[in-house]
């Protein structure tokens, strides 16, 4: 289990042994949708918003 | 073998897909394209030495154009652009099924706010309009009244990209609270599952109870054809039962070119992932012998 920070709160989130550059988690803390963009140290972002062509 | 993995975000549906191909000790490149840029003469991607390319972009615009490209660099890729083309356009798909003799739901397109109402006169209340690109069961309107429809025209009139003025009403297919998804590989079955809910939308991603289901003949028939009708693929064929639960009689409403299938994973006993590498192994080893060498 390693951790980064939430780039909205500030607040620690720790995130599985098996996380993937662009996977999507949530902050338990604030709520917000993150983006993974690095694993090794692991980092987040705020991740885009929903459009209106995504799907499958 | 090496695999391009085009994509924006990682799904649960991709991380099953590459932990299989990793098990596997398949090469991966994942290949984010919000951060490459694709040229007539080559990409800043690192596509060399892919054997196939599998398109997962959760976007249809990028995965439209990406697929585009990498089929313009000579690497197979799945889906190839032109099953994502029909795929990703209702109107496209309607066509494509009704030119190949699957049952589909009536249809109608029209370009003016006026011309729908017609259109959704003629099919009688309750009908359904529909955006001609979209997903998880988003902006899907069910008409029940002639005030409901004027509302929802003059919203999509007003509000709406040029793509909402292309006005796609359909029939209401008054099925038993369930609608079936099956996930197939050039029209063979993976497997299937009921999608269940009381809200006219079933969608797993509306929150549909999901069960697995065994197809009988008919509708392994109309898989394998729907399949046929937009050239094959990995592909989420959505069927729904005409007449009743278990009638045996089925329409086509819709074929997913970037399926998801972590909830179809979750309800039954095949392995859907590692089907799928199955058969991606067989599609790159047609493409390159040695891929999987």
């Amino acid at each position: 289990m390693s951790e980064a920070d939430c780039p909205e709160c500030g607040a620690t989130v720790e995130l599985h042994d098996d996380i993937e550059v662009g996977e999507i988690i949530d902050c338990g803390t604030c709520g917000a949708e993150l983006e993974v963009i690095a694993v090794d140290p692991p980092e987040l972002d705020t991740a885009p918003e929903l459009e209106e062509d995504w799907g499958e | 073998m090496k695999v391009g993995i085009l994509y924006s975000r990682i799904r649960q549906d991709e991380k099953l897909l590459l932990n299989e191909l990793r098990d596997r000790d398949h090469e991966i490149e994942k290949i984010d394209v919000r951060k490459q840029q694709f040229g007539l003469d080559g990409t800043t991607a690192d596509i060399d030495n892919l054997d196939i390319v599998v398109d997962r972009c959760l976007s249809t615009s990028r995965s439209l154009y990406a697929t585009r490209f990498i089929d313009h660099y000579d690497i197979p890729v799945i889906n190839n652009p032109e099953t994502a083309d029909v795929c990703a356009d209702k109107a496209k798909n309607s066509l494509a099924l009704d030119a190949a003799g699957v049952p589909t739901p009536e249809t109608k397109v029209a370009f003016t706010v006026d011309s729908a109402m017609d259109a959704i006169e003629s099919f009688g209340y309750p009908c359904v309009l529909k955006p001609v690109v979209g997903s998880w069961g988003r902006l899907m309107a069910k008409l029940d009244s002639e005030s409901a429809a004027e509302a929802v025209l003059e919203h999509k009139k007003v509000l709406g990209h040029y793509e909402h003025k292309v006005f796609y009403v359909q029939e209401f297919v008054d099925k038993p609270g369930r609608d079936i998804r099956v996930v197939a590989t050039d029209g063979e079955p993976v497997a299937a599952m009921t999608r269940t809910s009381d809200h006219w939308l079933t969608n797993a991603a509306k929150g549909g109870d999901t069960a697995g289901f065994e197809l009988d003949d008919t509708a392994l028939d109309l898989v394998e054809k729907a399949s046929d009708a937009v050239g094959g693929g990995l592909l989420g064929v959505d069927l729904m039962e005409v007449g009743g639960e278990n009638s045996g009689k089925y329409t086509v409403h819709e074929i997913n070119h970037t399926v998801e299938f972590k909830a179809l994973n979750g309800c039954v006993d095949v392995d859907v992932p590692a089907t799928v590498v199955d058969w991606l192994e067989t599609k790159a080893n047609e493409a390159t012998p040695e891929a999987t060498q």
